[in-house]
């Protein structure tokens, strides 16, 4: 088992999510440190990626920033391992199938444990296709996080029947993105989920706002933030840090235990 | 249990294909699979399409000898496969009607499409507008400007065409676009795909409203020819005219086909489109298959002077036949494709799109080696109306407009 099981232990977990290298390699690890300061209890480092079909515009940007910077996954690697001599925090990937499938499962894997990476997240990776990564990631003992999405429907309960790590609840239709409103029944969703498994859920796309955070923390057992932290980085680059211990704090002290 | 989960991927070509999409598709790409396979068969909607395909598109397509062109190049006999005098300019009309017609029976109201050069836009709004949908188009922002006259076509048929200003601003974020808009709304929406690629199963419906090319140019070589030909070949980008060119002839074995893809500058150059020559093997807009694409898997930005051809993965099929040696592919240059372009026009009086003259830069290539009883088939896709802007400045010509 990984270690993303004690980011729901005894609490409601605040998932952060920020694309890894935006600015830089080294500002990630800080940005991760400081938001596990604030109350973070998992941190999801996305892998920037040239086409992110499942992305909206900020978190777009935010690969164009780390590719444009010369971020690499072998230099994300290397970031996480050095990370991980300062953190116990659990930590998973978000990766299109494509910079994994070009880099060999096998490696990348191996990279992820020896470094300390106990999840990936593949919005590209329907149920249908897990097999092509599935025994992979398996062997090395990192979990493959389910995504369910509000069209999923009767599809919900195959999908999370087998589920490690965290069940990933897409709260809305479309691409990532702060949202004013969710119009989902994300609580029906989560009302079947548990009716199959235990595997914990969160619930992320368009969270943003305190109010938010407060309703869907009651819901489920975490909330997943992206688009509004990487837009904090984007705003205040380098010296982001401060500014998104502010609000990973604030986000945290909403949130129901 | 293994067996039964390896099952579930579906859509494959060897190992390539396959369903690789956000979960929020699923569902629908399941219900489109599910209409495709119900109404394939289903008397009247082959009538319906039948009936489109002949008193609205203009087919059957001409199969034409080209006399000139053969005397010149003083080879084979060639045969060019007119796509490029279907109603809206190219074969992208064939699979359009299909999918359109196909997306009205399953109760959708709206149909989203990418588009490069603009064609399959020109017909996706076409059909739309025939088949009262509601439509929008995504083109990168790049192609908007090369393709200027394509966008106020589509919008004078009564689409909206957005403007793509992510990435390369090309075919590639048109269909990124496309996929993000249709993971937002599915309830109401068909995304038309217009080539080969993407996700099962695409590829399958777009080859299979596309096989009506070579389904006509084998009857009528044999009519005409009392044979087969000895080579059939077509432009590649996706893939989507050349695979329709392909398909009935598969079984042929002595039927040579040939894809000839775009090399841009050349393949040596950073500045090229030619997948199969530079690709390698990748899973990208839904599909395993060869892509242009760096050590760490980022899609590499390409180019050509084509821009429905300018596109960095091809379908998975392709994929598969050069896999198994059943087709081969070729790279042409930007130059090797304006010459063919002057070439046709001059020999034939016909002003082929410059993703077709692709094809034909190659059959100048290969003709002349070729016996005087040899027989290529070479479909010409589209019409080079739209092109002729581009090919003036290209060659420096100064066009006051």
């Amino acid at each position: 088992m990984s270690r993303i099981y004690q980011a729901f232990e005894n609490k409601k977990a605040f998932i952060g999510f920020l694309t890894a290298g935006d600015p830089t390699l080294d500002k990630t690890e800080e940005f991760v440190l400081g938001m596990e300061e604030a109350g973070a209890s998992l941190i999801e480092l996305g892998i920037p990626f040239s086409d992110p079909i499942a992305d909206g515009p900020v978190i777009q940007e935010a690969d164009v920033r780390a590719l444009s910077a010369g971020c690499t996954l072998d230099g994300i690697l290397e970031m996480v391992r050095s990370l991980r001599k300062k953190t116990d925090i659990p930590l998973v990937f978000l990766a299109y199938l494509n910079t994994i499938y070009k880099y060999g499962y096998d490696k990348f894997c191996e990279g992820c444990r020896e470094c300390g990476i106990d999840g990936v997240i593949i919005p590209d990776l329907p149920f249908e296709e897990r097999m092509e990564f599935l025994p992979t990631a398996s062997k090395y003992g990192i979990d493959l996080i389910t995504m369910v999405a509000p069209t999923s429907k009767e599809r919900i309960e195959m999908a999370v029947k087998d589920s490690s790590g965290f069940i990933y609840v897409v709260s809305s239709m479309g691409v990532t993105g702060a949202r004013s409103e969710i119009t989902t029944d994300v609580g029906e969703m989560i009302e079947i989920i548990r009716g199959v498994t235990d595997t914990p859920t969160a619930i992320g796309f368009g969270i943003n706002t305190k109010e938010q955070a407060a309703k869907y923390s009651a819901i489920a057992d975490g909330v997943i933030v992206g688009s509004a932290i990487v837009r904090i980085i984007a705003e205040y680059g380098d010296r982001a840090e401060p500014e998104l211990k502010k609000y990973v704090a604030e986000m945290v002290s909403e949130m129901t235990d | 249990m293994k067996g039964r989960v390896i099952d579930m991927s579906k859509g494959r070509y060897g190992k390539h294909g396959g369903q690789y999409i956000p979960e929020t598709l699923m569902n629908e790409i399941h219900k489109l699979e599910d209409a495709y396979e119900s109404f394939k068969n289903d008397p009247d909607f082959v009538k319906e399409l039948d009936t489109l395909n002949r008193e609205y598109a203009g087919r059957p397509s001409l199969l034409y000898y080209a006399k000139k062109m053969t005397r010149d190049l003083g080879g084979a006999k060639i045969y060019f496969k007119r796509e490029d005098l279907n109603h809206t300019g190219s074969h992208k009309i064939n699979n359009v009607l299909g999918q359109v017609l196909l997306a009205k029976k399953m109760g959708k109201t709206r149909v989203i499409a990418e588009t490069g050069a603009g064609q399959h836009g020109v017909a996706t709004a076409t059909a739309a507008a025939l088949l009262d949908m509601e439509c929008e188009i995504y083109m990168g922002k790049e192609d908007t400007i090369r393709q200027a006259l394509n966008v106020y076509r589509m919008e004078l048929l009564g689409a909206k065409v957005h403007a793509v200003e992510t990435g390369t601003m090309t075919l590639k974020d048109a269909v990124n676009a496309c996929m993000r808009e249709w993971t937002a709304r599915v309830d109401d929406t068909l995304y038309v795909l217009g080539s080969v690629m993407g996700p099962h199963p695409f590829p399958m419906i777009v080859r299979d409203f596309q096989s009506i090319i070579s389904k006509e140019a084998r009857e009528q070589i044999l009519e005409i020819e009392g044979r087969l030909p000895d080579v059939v070949m077509a432009c590649v980008g996706g893939g989507s005219n050349a695979m329709g060119s392909f398909y009935e002839f598969i079984q042929d074995q002595d039927v040579r086909l040939i894809g000839c893809e775009a090399a841009g500058h050349g393949v040596d150059s950073d500045k090229t489109a030619a997948t199969m020559a530079v690709g390698s093997e990748g899973i990208f807009h839904g599909m395993k298959s060869y892509f242009c694409q760096d050590e760490y898997g980022q899609i590499a930005p390409v180019y050509s002077i084509s821009a429905g051809l300018d596109y960095p993965g091809v379908g998975p099929e392709h994929a598969y036949l050069k896999d198994i040696g059943r087709a081969e592919y070729v790279p042409v240059t930007d130059e090797e494709a304006v010459e063919a372009f002057e070439y046709i026009a001059r020999t034939e009086g016909i002003i082929a799109a410059i993703e077709s003259s692709h094809a034909v830069a190659h059959l100048m290539r290969i003709a002349p080696k070729m016996d005087k009883e040899q027989i290529i088939i070479c479909t010409l896709s589209g019409r080079g109306d739209k092109d002729v802007a581009a090919i003036a400045r290209y060659r420096g010509v100064d066009l006051h407009e």
